[in-house]
């Protein structure tokens, strides 16, 4: 949507800074989920402490987020869209921010994950989840660099393949547990992974909210679409 | 005066309303088809808006759009004016004020108002406000007295005036002075208040405890409020009006307006857009 100047040039400057640092934060957070799975796939502890500090950079970046939202609101008084900018430059800061702590927690798990067992199908699924996700936190924080509610809307409802990638690693890891005890620490870590993954996705599903809520002024009404069906998964065992 | 015949008789512009969110609401006053001119120059354009009763509504716009000119009208002060001329309907409960024939004197006891800057008269607190009083109604001097505290508590100065009451109204803080002038207005037992920027003379503190009077006296008044302070129109108003170059470009509930307007232009100008 292209809006008119305001009369105070000073406040556009506030808005468009807002708006830089917030995709300044969903670039890091991209490059923090990117490196938390290189870790984890290459069992690179290293690359995982780097992933671990440079969480604090993002968090630095949501408080300077919250910082200059507040003045703004202070200085400005800002009304209509001009307020839901604000608004939604906090809300989606929020959310990067969480996607990064999931990145975090990921590279923690390395190496609690470097163990003999290591089934290469699970690990491709927790690829394949992330490139999915990754995917589409690229179109959100597209979608909110240029207002764009179509692609916003494509993001909201496209969740559920991730969720439907997540289910299948459940059960697949529930079953390599039942098979030997041995493998349970590793599945259990590996589950929070594919968890914080699939937690990233429903971040960015989130931000598709708040984007189509600057832009139309009113929040989605309909019912997201959810397929993440982990919490009623049982498999039952046999001897 | 239901909402439904005012919107069937004119349209009035935008009010997408829930049934919960109007209620019964009455228009206490209904602007129709109103077109008013000084001189050759027509200053305002097929106005059509309701005032609904004990509610508050805001006129907001650049200077020039009107909204002063509209206020004048509802109590007919452009008549003190040559060359001044309304065309329309302004109906007060059922009645068209702007037939001839009306009892301009009674009409503007019944809608009071307040102007931008404070004018009370040179003479006493007291005066100020009981000089009104005797024009309309001849009471006993205790009775007198009563109306006269009773109006200046309405207004919120009564203790700050109480033991000064002899003193000159022009003695006042400009704060003190406006809401003495809102209590003049209030203690003749008006229907309707029109407020014509009434803080833009005013400090911060004298502002707010305006505008929580405003708060008080919309529970038995009709309240209209010309104000180019958004965030006051904001906080005090139930309904706004957004008027540009002598039309009234979107109306709607103060909470719709400030949020999501519907007219590009009323977006522009809340948000300091505009021009």
């Amino acid at each position: 949507m292209t809006m008119s100047e305001h009369t105070i040039k000073a406040f556009d400057t506030e808005l468009q800074d807002l708006t830089r640092v917030v995709i300044e934060m969903g670039g890091l957070a991209e490059r923090q989920i990117v490196n938390a799975l290189e870790a984890l796939e290459k069992h690179d502890t290293a690359l995982a402490q780097r992933v671990i500090a440079d969480d604090a950079k993002i968090d630095a970046l949501q408080r300077e987020v919250e910082e200059k939202s507040i003045l703004t609101i202070a200085r400005r008084q800002p009304m209509a869209v001009d307020l839901r900018e604000v608004v939604g430059a906090l809300r989606l800061a929020n959310d990067l921010e969480r996607v990064g702590d999931l990145a975090k927690n990921i590279a923690k798990r390395v190496g609690a994950l470097d163990t003999d067992f290591q089934p290469q199908q699970v690990m491709r699924g927790v690829e394949h989840m992330t490139d999915l996700v990754l995917a589409q936190l690229k179109e959100v924080l597209d979608s909110f660099a240029h207002r764009d509610i179509a692609k916003a809307l494509a993001v909201w409802r496209g969740d559920e393949e991730v969720d439907a990638v997540n289910n299948s690693l459940f059960r697949e890891l529930l079953t390599y547990m039942m098979e030997d005890p041995r493998n349970i620490s590793y599945c259990i870590h590996l589950l929070f992974c594919a968890k914080n993954i699939e937690r990233m996705g429903d971040h960015a599903t989130n931000i598709a909210e708040t984007v189509y809520y600057m832009v139309e002024g009113r929040a989605l009404a309909e019912e997201r679409p959810k397929g993440d069906t982990t919490a009623m998964t049982s498999v039952p065992f046999r001897k | 005066m239901s909402m439904a015949s005012v919107h069937s008789s004119s349209p009035v512009p935008v009010v997408n309303h829930t049934a919960s969110e109007t209620g019964a609401l009455d228009a206490k006053i209904a602007v129709r088809n109103l077109n008013f001119f000084y001189g050759g120059n027509r200053a305002l354009k097929d106005i059509n808006v309701p005032l609904y009763a004990k509610k508050v509504t805001a006129f907001i716009g650049p200077s020039g759009c009107g909204k002063s000119t509209l206020l004048r009208i509802l109590n007919r002060v452009y008549d003190l004016y040559p060359n001044q001329r309304a065309e329309g309907e302004v109906v007060l409960d059922g009645q068209n004020i702007l037939e001839p024939g009306q009892d301009l004197n009674l009409l503007r006891a019944r809608v009071g108002m307040v102007f931008q800057k404070p004018t009370p008269f040179p003479m006493s607190i007291y005066e100020n406000i009981a000089f009104g009083v005797r024009l309309y109604e001849r009471l006993p001097r205790s009775d007198l007295d009563s109306r006269v505290e009773q109006a200046l508590r309405r207004a919120a100065l009564w203790d700050e005036v109480k033991d000064k009451l002899a003193a000159n109204g022009l003695s006042l803080s400009g704060g003190q002075q406006q809401r003495l002038c809102i209590a003049r207005t209030v203690a003749v037992k008006p229907e309707v208040i029109l407020l014509d920027e009434p803080c833009s003379a005013l400090d911060p503190i004298s502002t707010a405890k305006i505008e929580e009077l405003i708060d008080e006296l919309k529970d038995d008044y009709t309240i209209a409020i010309v104000t180019h302070n958004m965030q006051q129109a904001a906080r005090c108003s139930d309904y706004t009006a957004f008027m540009y170059l002598g039309e009234l470009v979107e109306f709607d509930t103060t909470s719709k307006m400030f949020t999501t307007p519907s007219d590009r232009r009323t977006q522009d100008y809340i948000t300091g857009r505009f021009g």
